[in-house]
């Protein structure tokens, strides 16, 4: 599961914690169906009105889940992001940043032997207007998110929220948003994504937010080329110096490698419109869909 | 973080296993002068973090205890590439009949570690893989299966190393498993050298340590080379803020990695430049008063964009830090706000009661006033 749906039963590790505690509510709120938590030291107790036991395996056992999200610091996300995997999550969603790389790759190695979709590490994760979200997006709320048709791909939280505020404004919502993290190795990408996003029957749309590093867009690229939903692209980071980690460990330019120039001709070529800033992302939209993209009266109101 | 040789070499590759030449790390020549006495015959090396240390002179032979502490004040007192040379690793003189190419390092896109090995040394690896992609092999790790000298015997073969195959295969064994238990992101030995006495060591070592595993690497991390940074990027390392000093005169301070480049690269697109790239997103949200002061000390400064766009950090608390700052700072230069997501209204109503501010609803048009403001202040 890329795409979160409300039938998604959810497990929260680290619940108890603040942060955990923060986002749980308001994945509450917005509709999610946040069925259980973790925490060792808690097991037995409930919190929020839910279950919390030991570990994801305990979970599992006594409250089944599909998704599991890690509200866990870097030291321990390894064991952690290994338990729910082990359990059975068919995804887990990662929040956490600064995960040692030798702990990431145990991850993503255990999540292919058991077939589990990992998102992340280092996103702020997945949000369906209307259904609810898994992660740390405001996802409850409504000036930023609106059900509708065009699916949006980020790495960056800030940036994808920005993104779908200004559709949001321009009385297009969304299908699914889709925090893929700004990590080098993360366990969905772009491309997945966008594959994701092109099989979704209510996705008529898409928009790619990339950023400077890596081959993913240039692989999303390679992707796009064979689809005839139009796809609109921001990439950040034309105006960032060469050699730099830009504070997303996964965008940093090495010679050629990763450049903005580079992606940008790799996505033009392959028909997709690249915005030169986020503003100008919903007329290209509109342009692509020929003027025929549902508008909410609603959504237009309220903007 | 990255390491200077003669700690990849002491701290890494002899406790692995993996044979290094003789030698003696000196911080002076006098201390250079003793080494040869002890060692002979030496190469004297410049300790810097960058691999153009030979073409810029940096690596000289000493043939006398006089000449070692001759060449170690010359090398010494220079400065290559922007580093200025702190202190010089004298290595016993080798004779070399062959040079190979021995790395670890992560291959983000499998996800996985990666072992190369060139029958080329010597050279850059790029240059290899363009020009003699027969001399590289390459192989991917299977985490659970790791890679003993069994697996780097399957991967040399075929390559002719002149006999000196089970000294590579247990030496890129070693390389592996010491890559795993010190975080290396990467460790590369070039050249790997084979001696006319038939040993094979490690002549020149590379190392770069993740910088996410610093919390299980604390003895290792304390030896870490010095990265380059202007003061002020080092005050905001210090303050756990990730801020790099630009030559342009428009300051930034936004929240998350992928809205602080879109608002350098608004700027770039309105005619102006950016001053700096500093994130203020994840944890750091709570630290906006310590980013603001960075910003404002960045001397090229004539005015600033504020653009927070609230997903997990909250606009309000952001801009509570900024305005509260702002007013016990009192700065000369205009700011321009536009502030959206969690925490919207709050922060909208602090900055208009705390400033007389309006923040703009396009963080387009910010820009666009704070890229004016800048130009008309140079003008002036």
């Amino acid at each position: 599961m890329i795409i979160y749906r409300q039938s998604a039963r959810v497990l929260v590790q680290g619940i108890t914690g603040k942060q955990g505690t923060f986002w749980t509510e308001k994945m509450m709120e917005c509709g999610t169906q946040v069925v259980a938590g973790v925490n060792p030291k808690r097991a037995g107790e409930t919190h929020l009105g839910v279950p919390v036991y030991a570990s994801a395996k305990a979970a599992m056992a006594q409250t089944p889940f599909d998704v599991a999200v890690m509200f866990i610091p870097p030291a321990m996300a390894r064991d952690a992001a290994i338990d729910a995997i082990e359990a059975g999550a068919k995804t887990v969603v990662i929040l956490t940043e600064h995960i040692p790389a030798r702990d990431v790759m145990a991850i993503h190695y255990a999540a292919a032997t058991h077939h589990t979709r990992i998102i992340g590490p280092n996103t702020a994760g997945i949000v369906t207007p209307g259904e609810g979200f898994v992660g740390i997006m405001p996802g409850h709320n409504g000036n930023i998110f609106q059900p509708g048709e065009v699916g949006v791909i980020s790495r960056s939280g800030s940036l994808g929220t920005l993104i779908c505020l200004n559709l949001t404004r321009a009385g297009i919502g969304q299908s699914a948003f889709l925090g893929i993290g700004g990590d080098p190795m993360i366990g969905t990408t772009t491309r997945d994504a966008l594959k994701a996003l092109d099989e979704d029957a209510r996705t008529r749309a898409v928009v790619l937010v990339g950023e400077i590093g890596g081959a993913m867009e240039e692989a999303a690229a390679e992707y796009a080329s064979g689809m005839s939903k139009p796809v609109v692209s921001f990439i950040a980071g034309r105006a960032s110096p060469p050699g730099k980690k830009m504070g997303h460990a996964g965008a940093i330019v090495s010679g050629t490698m990763g450049s903005y120039e580079g992606k940008r001709r790799a996505l033009e070529a392959a028909g997709v419109a690249v915005a030169d800033t986020p503003s100008e992302i919903p007329g290209l939209l509109e342009a692509g869909l020929g003027g025929s993209l549902t508008h909410s009266a609603a959504i237009a109101l309220r903007a | 973080m990255n390491f200077l040789e003669h700690v990849a070499k002491a701290r890494v590759l002899a406790p692995a296993g993996i044979p290094v030449p003789r030698s003696v790390h000196c911080r002076t020549a006098e201390e250079a002068a003793l080494a040869f006495e002890e060692l002979g015959p030496c190469m004297v090396k410049a300790q810097v973090p960058t691999g153009k240390r030979g073409k810029a002179g940096g690596i000289k032979p000493a043939n006398s205890a006089a000449e070692a502490r001759s060449v170690a004040e010359r090398i010494l007192s220079m400065s290559i590439d922007g580093h200025a040379v702190g202190s010089v690793l004298l290595e016993e003189q080798a004779r070399i009949t062959r040079e190979f190419y021995a790395a670890i390092l992560t291959d983000f896109a499998s996800r996985r570690p990666l072992v190369l090995f060139s029958t080329e040394g010597g050279m850059d690896i790029e240059e290899v893989a363009a020009t003699r992609p027969d001399a590289l092999r390459r192989h991917l790790v299977d985490i659970d299966k790791g890679f003993d000298e069994a697996a780097a015997l399957a991967m040399l073969s075929g390559l002719d190393l002149g006999g000196t195959d089970g000294k590579v295969a247990e030496i890129l064994a070693a390389l592996y498993a010491t890559s795993g238990k010190t975080d290396a992101e990467l460790i590369e030995i070039n050249p790997l050298a084979v001696l006319a006495d038939g040993r094979v060591v490690a002549l020149d070592c590379k190392l770069t340590l993740d910088d996410s595993a610093g919390f299980r690497q604390p003895e290792l991390s304390l030896e870490a080379a010095e990265e380059p940074m202007t003061d002020l990027e080092r005050q905001g390392a210090e303050n756990g803020l990730k801020f790099i000093q630009l030559d342009g005169n428009v300051g930034v301070l936004a929240n998350g990695a992928g809205l602080t480049m879109t608002t350098m690269d608004v700027i770039a697109h309105c005619g102006g430049r950016p001053a700096n790239f500093l994130e203020i997103g994840g944890e750091a949200y709570t630290k906006s008063e310590a980013a603001l002061k960075l910003v404002l000390s960045n001397p090229g400064v004539k005015s600033l964009v504020v653009n927070f766009c609230g997903a997990f950090a909250r606009t309000d608390v952001m801009a509570e830090g900024v305005v509260t700052a702002w007013k016990r700072l009192n700065p000369s230069i205009p700011v321009f706000f536009s502030i959206h997501g969690t925490g919207e209204d709050e922060a909208v109503r602090l900055v208009r009661e705390g400033l007389g501010q309006e923040p703009f609803d396009l963080m387009e048009d910010a820009v666009q006033a704070a890229v004016n403001a800048a130009s008309g202040e140079a003008a002036r």
